[in-house]
């Protein structure tokens, strides 16, 4: 590897009360790339996204986004260091509408896109804008919960199994979404069990099971390593 | 002389007044006490201290600087806001992780502290402190006679009210304050610094309390125990609204302040239990309050 | 966390130190009055066993009740009326006291259990306020002045309990047979199931557990035991006031359970025993007793949730692995 890593990720453990869920977790992203991890559900996959992020606080190693160390600064710096978060379960709040849903988290860097970008690149959210978060259908709410961060600046994106119990359709667009991001230069950190999807967008792969990293490698080798995606997805 | 259901009317007027008064303390405090409770889960059992520590702020300015009404109006808040800053930086902010009912217990024992040092350099008897000139007197409104400073306790009280839902409906920190709510890790992960939201809400509810205090100060006497029988009908106030909504807690307020007075025309005996019976009635038919929503 | 939780493993202590440590107890509890003034010796015990009803409560069903006083002073009430008006002999008066109380318990303990926690505290708090309204307007209270002047009488119509030692033996048996009751009621299987319940509501439902029932009979066995703390002090003191039924009383009790420790079978008697002889101390000095309440309240939240006898405990525990 030439150039330094823009995440850093070195021997990270993580514990949820009592038992220990990360063992000793290596990852690197360098600018501007699309990593997707991969493994079954309970490998530690979105552990490993909100360790990172300072969500889960129980945790030892190195964590560093451009050099700088993550792992001791409080939750709300992580942010404001650069990385954005979009959740799992999106994380849509009720009690806002689209609107302040999409305003809702505070700008990080002064390059973020602007609310018009936004609205032209997700339609649907404009039109919708007065109505109440929740109200959205799953694919809007993904929509949402990427475009809110988008609009923050931030140049490192964790993305949390973004297609997960989307229609066809809706994973079809998110992917384009996607490699628009990727256009734009972002730095993406992909969870995703659907490695049809991913593999459109991604640029290398890593392997998760039981709390560890089992394989990592390039996008165009995804093929070559069906035999152990099988075996370690069960699929 | 006209009788409305056999009560003479303008002594139905009168305690439709009192009642009214007393509904915009029941309305103002029970806001502070939910919108603490929302973002915090805390009950804060200090917030009759503070609004006892908001009239004798307005007192001691005025007896010991020559500071006047109007300015109180703003400093009395600040300083009880400055306060409870400290307590929930120093105290509160340690329990926030463990049950909530040590929270309850940590404010009843900072409420008796309060108290009893206000006792023990003021006395227990009440002090008087005058309103302001300019809303001393009284207007003749035909149907009933007003004090001036009364009426405009009322609407002080209503302004305030609205203004403190508009600031979280409509702004920005009210978007931070509802969205934490509801997810306060999300909202951190987001970059906002949600542990000095938690302390500035905190302040905010105590300075509510403090401006509840100065607006009461010329209509109850200023004693060290004003809050902390208050704060006992409040919380009943609370269990009958719901803490789920800030509209709930302040149009409870203010119904069960004018049915509490209403009750004092029609059986003044049973005046100073009723909003309880209400509150053990809603129990009965609806338990999570009028305006709650089940947890 | 929950509140008291972390004295669950209370119970597996050698019984033999138990037994000892019980004997060694009674045994001074018994030569106390020789050396102690009997009566603050009395109301320490009234108090131990009214915080001790109140632990069963909080300790072990993990309800905070803010409105204790109303049993307590509820209980005084009816005993002193009985007693005074009705000629009754005081045994029989405190149990009446007691009866009223676990009937006063019933109601709210009915109304209180429909909402959780925080509510919880709120409810019983403003409940027992509005009993306090009621015992200042109610006619066989007598307002601000209270019941004044109950004789003590004879118990059972045969022992005096004018003498000193006789009304201090009579206050212990009582609160002996009150912390047995309690001792048994933990240790029992429906004190089992409350605290499977403390320790996981759902779970106690999906079990098939009727968890209201449990917590309402929690209820009114902890009212019952305040009553007859309660009732036992107006034969003592031979009066029955406000202060006994207000909030501050209500405080009190938690803060003694809180000192001596939540959750655990003597703190709370420990507790008692310590905030009584503090606020005898400071009945000479004009230092304010109600601040040096909130200081302990405060203190103990934030450096000791497990109060005296928990720490204690912990540290034995630590010693013994």
């Amino acid at each position: 590897m030439t150039e330094a890593p823009l995440l850093e990720v070195r021997g990270l453990n993580a514990w949820y009360g009592e038992s220990h869920v990360l063992h000793g977790v290596d990852l690197d992203i360098r600018e501007g790339e699309t990593v997707t991890l991969l493994g079954r559900n309970g490998a530690g996959k979105t552990t490993t996204l909100r360790a990172i992020m300072g969500i889960l606080r129980r945790r030892e190693g190195v964590i560093r986004l451009r050099g700088q160390d993550l792992l001791n600064l409080p939750l709300h710096r992580v942010a404001q260091s650069g990385l954005g978060y979009v959740p799992e379960e999106r994380g849509i709040f009720a009690s806002l509408n689209v609107a302040e849903n999409l305003m809702l988290p505070p700008a990080v860097a002064d390059n973020g896109m602007s609310v018009d970008e936004i609205y032209r690149l997700f339609p649907n959210l404009y039109e919708r804008r007065t109505s109440q978060g929740t109200k959205l259908s799953g694919g809007e709410q993904q929509m949402l919960a990427i475009a809110r961060i988008l609009r923050t600046g931030a140049r490192v994106l964790l993305l949390d199994e973004p297609t997960e119990g989307l229609a066809p359709v809706i994973v079809q667009r998110i992917g384009d979404v996607l490699v628009e991001l990727k256009e734009r230069g972002m730095t993406i950190l992909l969870v995703e069990q659907n490695f049809r999807f991913a593999r459109k967008v991604a640029d290398r792969f890593y392997l998760m099971e039981d709390g560890r990293m089992v394989n990592s490698f390039p996008g165009h080798q995804l093929d070559a390593n069906m035999d152990q995606l099988h075996e370690v997805l069960g699929v | 002389m006209s009788t409305i259901f056999g009560i003479p009317a303008p002594a139905l007027y009168g305690q439709i007044l009192i009642g009214l008064i007393n509904g915009s303390f029941y309305a103002l405090l029970s806001l502070g006490l939910a919108v603490i409770f929302g973002l915090l889960r805390v009950i804060n059992f200090a917030h009759g201290a503070q609004y006892m520590l908001g009239a004798f702020a307005a007192y001691l300015l005025l007896n010991y600087a020559g500071i006047g009404y109007w300015p109180a109006l703003i400093l009395a808040p600040l300083i009880v806001g400055a306060v409870a800053v400290v307590i929930e930086r120093t105290m509160l902010s340690r329990l926030y992780s463990i049950d909530p009912l040590y929270g309850l217990l940590l404010t009843f024992g900072l409420a008796l502290i309060f108290e009893g040092m206000f006792r023990y350099w003021f006395g227990a008897a009440g002090k008087p402190y005058a309103p302001p000139a300019q809303l001393s007197g009284g207007i003749n409104l035909g149907f009933m006679f007003l004090p001036i400073y009364r009426g405009w306790v009322v609407v002080a009280s209503l302004v305030i009210c609205i203004g403190t839902w508009l600031l979280i409906e409509k702004t920005r920190l009210g978007a931070y304050l509802r969205a934490a709510t509801e997810n306060a890790t999300l909202v951190q992960a987001f970059g906002v610094n949600v542990p000095r939201l938690l302390t500035l809400t905190y302040g905010l509810g105590a300075g509510l309390a403090a401006l509840a205090g100065v607006l009461a100060a010329p209509i109850y006497q200023v004693s060290p125990l004003m809050g902390s029988n208050l704060i006992i009908i409040v919380f009943a106030v609370v269990v009958v609204g719901g803490m789920g909504s800030i509209l709930g807690a302040i149009v409870t307020g203010y119904v069960l302040g004018v049915l509490e007075g209403l009750t004092k025309v029609f059986y003044p005996e049973a005046s100073s239990i009723v909003i309880f019976v209400i509150m053990a009635i809603v129990l009965l038919v609806r338990p999570a309050g009028l305006f709650g929503r089940e947890e | 966390m929950a509140v008291g939780t972390q004295y669950l493993a209370e119970q597996p202590r050698p019984r033999a130190l138990s037994v000892v440590f019980g004997a060694v107890a009674i045994a001074a509890l018994v030569a106390a009055p020789f050396a102690v003034y009997p009566v603050l010796m009395m109301n320490v015990l009234c108090f131990a066993l009214f915080a001790c009803a109140f632990n069963l409560l909080i300790g072990y069903v993990g309800l905070l009740s803010f409105g204790h006083a109303t049993f307590f002073g509820g209980a005084a009430y009816f005993t002193a009326h009985a007693v005074k008006v009705w000629g009754w002999e005081p045994l029989a008066g405190i149990l009446l006291g007691a009866a009223g109380a676990a009937a006063l318990g019933l109601i709210v303990g009915f109304l209180a259990i429909r909402r959780q926690g925080i509510y919880f505290a709120m409810i019983t708090l403003a409940l027992g306020q509005m009993f306090a309204f009621i015992c200042l307007q109610a006619p066989f209270t007598h307002g601000e002045d209270g019941i004044q002047g109950v004789p003590r009488g004879h118990l059972l119509g045969l022992i005096d309990l004018n003498q000193p030692l006789a009304m201090y033996y009579f206050t212990l048996a009582v609160f002996l047979f009150g912390f047995f009751a309690i001792w048994r009621i933990v240790h029992s299987p429906f004190g089992n199931i409350l605290q499977a319940i403390r320790e996981n509501e759902r779970r106690a439902i999906s079990l098939g557990y009727r968890v209201d029932r449990y917590k309402l009979g929690a209820f009114v066995m902890s009212a019952a035991l305040a009553g007859l703390a309660g009732a036992t002090k107006a034969i003592v003191f031979q009066f029955a006031t406000l202060t006994d039924v207000q909030w501050q009383m209500s405080g009190e009790v938690i803060l003694m359970t809180l000192l001596g420790g939540i959750g655990t079978l003597i703190g709370p008697a420990v507790g008692a025993g310590l905030v009584i002889a503090l606020q005898n101390y400071l009945a000479a000095s004009d230092f304010p007793v109600t601040v040096l309440i909130g200081i302990i309240f405060v203190v103990c939240v934030l450096v000791f949730r497990r109060g005296i006898v928990g720490e204690i405990m912990a540290l034995m525990k630590r010693k013994t692995g």
